[in-house]
């Protein structure tokens, strides 16, 4: 609050330039201006979409692979390897390949971040899998739950918690890729209005719309929470409270 | 001394202990020249074992005696192809810890793997939950319960089962003494109203002793005594004395502490 407080005396004053970062309150009534006009609720509705699309292609994609790799042994040879490597290459720089690929409208933008939020799912869950306890597991087999059975009520349970941890993270870097992907020639979202406020030096809407990515990133780990409270009630901190 | 010479000789697979292990009406387990070894380990070696119908047999043994791979393959947990094993269809296990799953209320812990109309299952866990006094517990999750509840639900599980061989495994070594006492009078009660043959292993004599139609001693994967106690529970404080000698003697048989020293020879040495 002091901070903010500083900050606007220094804008006021002149210490801070408007080109170098707008006060608070010129930042206030810009976002004001952009609710009103639309142009925020627009934009940020195109980069939701962008970030929930690639999200659900992601998340799926590596629900599936980890429940391949997982869950049978023919399927951990094949899958484990081709992950291992896929980890070893930040998907950032793989941005020129997929232009090249899919152009440069909406496409590389979403499988970017869809090839990104693979991979936490997957690590996540595949662990989760093989971390489930195997005395549990022998238990539950003790009283003739047949291999569907196994996996439905103890190891798929089991390795919730791990792939809400997976999710947790994939949300963060769906939104991290987001900001870069949005970059590249983008006529509409949050990376737009952002371009086009860099050449006009308009640092409000900058500031705005990193206030856009903050609150987003805010409100995934808030859904996640939401989630995990839901799913892990039987959790002695869920039980407790 | 001597009862420990004896119960070496009884190693012998000719001897009288050996032949009256078979010496069992209707066993509904039986096991024989079982062997189980894991590489060059030799766990269990040529065991004969059989359990008559509704008969509480304890197994005694001390660590890596072989006692918990001897019920893991009473269990059908582990592959006992190409051996001369017989065990009922219907088992049940009651583990050390209780094996829980956490993400399932009490209720449904005990309905795992039961079949049938959801009402029915429900009803079916409502009565074993009953039977062990948890009525009130039906939908708790279990990380919840105190030890003894754990295994309250464990036991519930099991016996809703209404299996023909109920396995203990060290079920309340991990409990408080008068919550053990507790616990065993509640399985005595339930073997009583349901009679499954029960296999209880432990290292616990006075346990053995309260509970046991007949207590085995296991010893580096052979049976090397048995005694069959005919006193009824509760009445037992008389042969206890001579049994818990005669069954701790017999627990220390192979237990030649090779490593240490006797005081005395060490003594000598100096003189």
């Amino acid at each position: 609050m002091a901070l903010l407080v500083l900050w606007e005396i220094a804008s006021r004053s002149g210490t801070i330039p408007q080109r170098t970062l707008a006060a608070p309150s010129a930042v206030l009534t810009t976002m004001f201006q952009m609710i009103a006009s639309g142009e925020l609720p627009g934009n940020l509705a195109v980069s939701a979409l962008r970030v929930i699309s690639g999200l659900a292609i992601g998340v799926t994609a590596g629900l599936i692979l980890a429940l391949v790799s997982g869950l049978s042994r023919a399927g951990e040879v094949t899958v484990d390897p081709l992950m291992q490597i896929k980890r070893t290459i930040p998907t950032l720089a793989l941005t020129p390949l997929f232009i090249v690929w899919f152009g440069i409208g909406e496409t590389p933008k979403i499988a970017l971040i869809a090839f990104a939020s693979i991979f936490p799912i997957y690590l996540n869950l595949y662990s989760g899998i093989r971390a489930v306890d195997v005395r549990l597991i022998e238990g539950a087999r003790s009283f003739g739950l047949s291999r569907f059975e196994l996996i439905w009520h103890v190891i798929l349970p089991g390795a919730l918690p791990s792939l809400l941890v997976g999710l947790r993270y994939s949300l963060s870097v769906a939104i991290l890729v987001l900001v870069v992907a949005e970059q590249i020639n983008a006529s509409a979202g949050l990376g737009y209005l952002i371009n086009n406020a860099r050449d006009f030096m308009r640092t409000d809407i900058i500031v705005v719309c990193l206030m856009v990515y903050a609150v987003l990133g805010l409100g995934a780990d808030w859904l996640v929470r939401i989630i995990e409270q839901r799913a892990l009630v039987w959790r002695p901190s869920n039980v407790a409270s | 001394m001597d009862a420990r010479l004896s119960f070496q000789a009884d190693r012998h697979p000719a001897d009288r202990g050996q032949n009256s292990l078979r010496a069992v009406p209707e066993p509904i387990v039986r096991l024989t020249n079982f062997t189980r070894a894991f590489g060059d380990n030799v766990i269990i070696s040529d065991l004969d074992l059989e359990i008559g119908k509704g008969e509480f047999v304890v197994l005694l043994g001390r660590s890596g005696s072989g006692k918990t791979t001897l019920l893991r393959t009473l269990a059908g947990l582990d592959d006992a192809t190409g051996q001369s094993v017989r065990i009922p269809g219907s088992r049940a296990v009651v583990f050390q810890d209780a094996r829980l799953l956490p993400w399932k209320k009490v209720w449904r812990n005990v309905a795992l793997g039961l079949r049938g109309l959801t009402g029915l299952v429900r009803d079916k866990a409502e009565r074993a939950l009953h039977e062990v006094g948890l009525g009130h517990r039906l939908d708790a999750w279990p990380l919840t319960l105190s030890g003894g509840e754990a295994q309250r639900v464990a036991l519930a599980r099991a016996l809703v089962r209404e299996p023909e061989l109920l396995l203990l495994d060290e079920p309340f070594s991990a409990l408080d003494a008068l919550t053990r006492l507790k616990m065993h009078e509640l399985t005595l009660a339930l073997w009583q109203a349901h009679r499954p043959a029960v296999l209880m292993v432990t290292h616990d004599v006075d346990e053995a002793i309260a509970l046991a139609d007949r207590v085995l001693v296991l010893d580096q994967g052979r049976i090397v005594t048995q005694e069959r106690i005919t006193a009824p529970r509760g009445e037992r404080s008389d042969v206890a004395r001579g049994l818990r000698q005669r069954l701790l003697s017999a627990l220390g048989s192979g237990a030649e502490h090779a490593s240490v020293i006797p005081f005395r020879q060490s003594h000598e040495a100096f003189a």
